[in-house]
């Protein structure tokens, strides 16, 4: 076992280097790197290293960057074992794995900010240490994430140069060079629309991407990691993406793309490597790899995400809303649901779902309107008021505003039930872990104790943590928030089995998706939404996926 | 990340309450409280005599009061720098009383009730204006003390009643002062409510993460006003106190003290950033702070050295937990 580990990889390596002198396209260091490599295997004749003229293909220029048996551990928490990772110019690797998989944990260590227990890091060849972001940046790697870490205040020419900004001959920054370098780079990736000048916190977020690769570009950055960029685009944006990413290609950039969206691998990577609970489990050219494969190697298993069968029986209005409008976000929001059914809301990002759904729950005030629940008016003035009244919002944000991370299980579960497990204002610690054993039991919560901190969990277990605390307070009406966003298969499935269970029992389910396939498979209805209005409210018999989509963009059809 | 296989039983906790006990923070300040008290029972031959045990809890009584309210404003996420300056306004509200001739009942109440108004003020702005706690009790810590110089200017209030001396001065039985009486029902009552109601349950909650417990039904606004009026009104005691034992009121009465209530907080291992502390550490770390200062004054070791010491307690149990964690995260 020891000799498959440490040997697999360095033969890897020895074949590469090979191949690299083969083709010999890469510049510096290769040849010695080869050498010293064949050495290692006892090779007295490096010179027998036969040079073919160099051609170009897919599978046969040498990785720019490799790791290769890479190991990570935190204390109680096995992140990474032995794990290896090749990058190739001009190539988009795909990084595939559910969440908890170890991906996250395997760009901190390309960035800098982690530091493996284990395993080597080599860049063209030669072995490289990343001990801090510094020294990653130093070497050309650079991170794209979700969110773009740059800096809002500070111009895009200034967060494009900051640390390498060209200085003048007293040492001061070349503010002129700056501007022109800037407008250079971003010129040559073709987003001249971009004004150099323009504070960072006056772009979008597609915009900040763009920023975030001018500012790989000019470093000359070798390797691009791409950490879920699109989660937060519109369609047009992320096509906008994609060609920004086959200009990186054609400039022989080394790419890491991190998604959870099986299109947009098969759109745009060429490889594909696949992580499992902290191993690699495999890698290939996606071309010879089917999606139902791919999916195998992740979960271990073979997963058709059937959504689950139900005979909705939809009774009489639960809850009614009217006229509901606010200053900004949205306007005259009217709908009804009934005892038993799914709402699906549908509509773009910024079409003002999540405000509705957060004025109904009393987290945002109303300027006018009526929320009528069982044929009581309801003006929530927070969200406890809500919660007491029978409405409870599961929202989007799980981090940010689903889990308290620092408190354990079953505190974050009892927190909006504090009413009913408490008495007369004292706390009852059986009462708790009752009803938190009783919830994620049934949520199939895979944790180890219910006193452990949210925070060690998983992200599919923390979303279970979210849904069960908000079960917990048994409401008349659930609202979710997009409640797959981010999770993987196995959850997903859950989440939607159980949804088809609430309803069963009687519960009015209000779920806002982006996603077609969840809208289409788990609505009754669909009310969608366009910039805060409600642009049409369909019945989910025959809908298709075109008609949801024109009516979200204001297509006339 | 750490998903453990499938188990359909989910147990209540992993750890023994014994073992984890013996690890806590609380364990650690035992352990220094007695070494502490060791050393000074070496270092000077007065130490050990019960007159001079007793007169050793009036160094952390008063602050060690303001400091249970400080832990609990803390923990939610704010903070009150305000509180010395409370003790300065308060004691010259009673002092102005006292001229126009109130009784002892009357000093206390006012004492009281104008804690509790500049701590619901500082609230107001928190909670209300949404401003950051620092700033607004920067603001108001110039604001009160400013008031009480105006009043005063270089004058001192003095004439108190002498009945009024009992809540600074006076013992309840042998050598157990009413201060120190005063302290240990305080930290009960603080004990309890922060760990043993929903109050504290959702105060931890909002320490943690504001949004979430928003969102989750929590009235965080509510709840911080309440903290900060909680914190003005133990000031307000603490005026009381201060002023019945000095017998006086000037206007830089308890300078200082609000950082030393401070470094009690954190020094019991209640989070600078929020979210995580108990009521037991503050006690712990208010006996050590009277301890050391106490220690070092029957050295005669001069009050700006005292100061200094102060200073680097605060930066050290502050920086400590911060360092530690780095060390084991593997950074």
């Amino acid at each position: 076992m020891i000799w498959g580990a440490c040997t697999l990889p360095l033969v890897g390596r020895v074949g590469e280097a090979v191949l690299r002198s083969k083709t010999g396209e890469t510049g510096w260091g290769g040849d010695i790197s080869t050498h010293q490599d064949l050495d290692m295997l006892d090779n007295p004749h490096p010179a027998h290293d036969v040079r073919d003229p160099p051609h170009k293909g897919e599978g046969e220029a040498a990785p720019r960057l490799t790791l290769s048996g890479i190991s990570k551990s935190f204390p109680g928490v096995r992140a990474l074992h032995d794990v290896s990772l090749s990058l190739y110019p001009g190539q988009v690797t795909a990084l595939i794995g559910e969440n908890g998989a170890g991906k996250s944990t395997l760009v901190k260590i390309m960035t800098g900010i982690y530091q493996p227990d284990g395993g080597t890091i080599s860049i063209d060849g030669q072995a490289i240490t990343l001990p801090s972001a510094h020294a990653a940046f130093g070497h050309g790697v650079t991170a794209i994430h979700q969110e773009t870490v740059l800096f809002d205040d500070l111009s895009v020419a200034e967060n494009i140069f900051l640390g390498h900004a060209p200085r003048t001959r007293f040492g001061t920054i070349d503010w002129r060079t700056m501007r022109k370098n800037a407008r250079e780079v971003l010129d040559t990736m073709h987003a001249g629309h971009i004004d150099a000048d323009a504070r960072l916190k006056d772009l979008g977020i597609a915009n900040k991407h763009l920023v975030a690769v001018a500012r790989a570009m000019s470093i000359d950055a070798q390797i691009v990691i791409m950490d879920e960029p699109t989660a937060a685009l519109s369609m047009k944006e992320i096509e906008e993406l994609f060609l920004l990413i086959e200009f990186l290609k054609s400039d022989g950039k080394a790419i890491l793309f991190i998604s959870h969206k099986f299109d947009e691998i098969y759109r745009i990577a060429d490889r594909y490597t696949v992580f499992r609970d902290g191993e690699m489990v495999g890698e290939g050219l996606i071309r010879d790899a089917g999606q139902s494969q791919i999916v195998r190697l992740m979960v271990g298993r073979a997963v058709d995400h059937i959504f689950p069968q139900r005979k909705a029986e939809i009774g009489a209005p639960v809850l009614s809303v009217s006229g509901l409008s606010h200053p900004t976000e949205f306007n005259d929001i009217g709908f009804e649901l009934h005892k038993g059914e799914i709402l699906g809301f549908y509509g773009l990002v910024g079409a003002g779902r999540s405000e509705v759904m957060q004025a109904i729950s009393g987290i945002t005030r109303t300027s006018a309107g009526t929320i009528t629940l069982e044929g009581k008016t309801l003006a929530p003035k927070s969200a406890a008021d809500s919660i007491d009244a029978g409405i409870v919002y599961v929202p989007e944000e799980r981090g940010k505003q689903g889990v308290v991370i620092g408190l354990p299980i079953f505190q974050n579960v009892s927190l909006p039930s504090l009413k009913r497990t408490s008495k007369s204002g004292l706390l009852r610690l059986s009462e708790e872990f009752d009803l938190a054993r009783s919830y994620t039991e049934r949520l199939d919560l895979r944790a180890s104790s219910l006193s452990q901190d949210v925070g060690t969990l998983s992200g599919g277990n923390q979303q279970k943590i979210v849904i069960a605390k908000w079960l917990a307070t048994s409401p008349k009406v659930i609202i979710l928030d997009e409640p797959t966003k981010g999770i993987d298969i196995g959850s997903k499935a859950a989440v939607h089995g159980f949804m088809a269970e609430l309803v069963a029992q009687g519960l009015s389910v209000i779920m806002v998706s982006s996603e077609l396939p969840e809208i289409l498979g788990m609505s009754d209805r669909v009310v969608v939404m366009r910039e805060g209005l409600v642009a049409a409210v369909y019945d989910n018999k025959g809908l298709d996926a075109e008609t949801l989509v024109r009516t979200a963009a204001g297509i006339v059809a | 990340m750490t998903d453990i296989p499938a188990p359909r039983h989910i147990p209540d906790r992993l750890d023994k309450p014994l073992r984890s006990a013996i690890f806590s923070w609380e364990a650690l300040l035992v352990v220094v409280a007695v070494a502490i008290f060791a050393i000074n029972s070496f270092a000077s031959p007065y130490f050990l005599d019960p007159y001079s045990l007793s007169d050793l809890t009036f160094n952390f009584t008063e602050k060690g009061l303001i400091a249970f309210a400080m832990a609990l404003l803390i923990i939610s996420g704010e903070i009150d720098l305000s509180v010395a300056a409370i003790i300065a306004l308060a004691s010259t509200m009673m002092g102005m009383a006292v001229q126009a001739g109130a009784g002892t009942p009357a000093l206390v109440a006012i004492g009281i009730v104008v804690g509790l108004g500049c701590g619901a003020f500082n609230g107001l702005l928190v909670t209300r204006l949404g401003l950051p706690s620092i700033v607004v009790t920067i603001g108001t810590m110039s604001l009160f003390r400013g008031i009480a110089f105006i009043i005063l200017g270089d004058q001192a209030y003095k004439g108190y009643p002498s009945s009024f001396a009992f809540f600074g001065q006076g013992y309840v039985w042998w050598v157990v002062s009413f201060e120190l009486v005063l302290f240990l029902i305080a930290a009960i009552v603080y004990w309890f409510l922060l760990h043993r109601t929903s109050f504290g349950r959702r105060v931890f909650a909002i320490g943690n993460n504001p949004i979430a417990a928003q969102f989750s039904g929590v009235r965080v606004g509510r709840t911080k006003f309440i903290l900060f009026c909680l914190t003005g009104l133990m000031s307000g005691i603490a005026s009381v106190l201060i002023t019945s034992r000095l017998g006086s009121t000037r206007p830089s009465i308890a300078q200082g003290y609000e950082l030393e209530v401070i470094t009690m907080v954190v020094l019991g291992g209640v989070s600078i950033l929020g979210g995580a502390g108990s009521i037991l550490g503050v006690v712990l770390a208010a006996f050590i702070m009277g301890l050391v200062t106490f220690g070092l004054g029957l050295l005669n070791v001069p009050g700006i050295v005292m100061s200094i010491f102060i200073g680097l307690l605060l930066i050290i149990v502050i920086a400590l937990p911060i360092v530690w964690r780095r060390l084991r995260g593997g950074r």
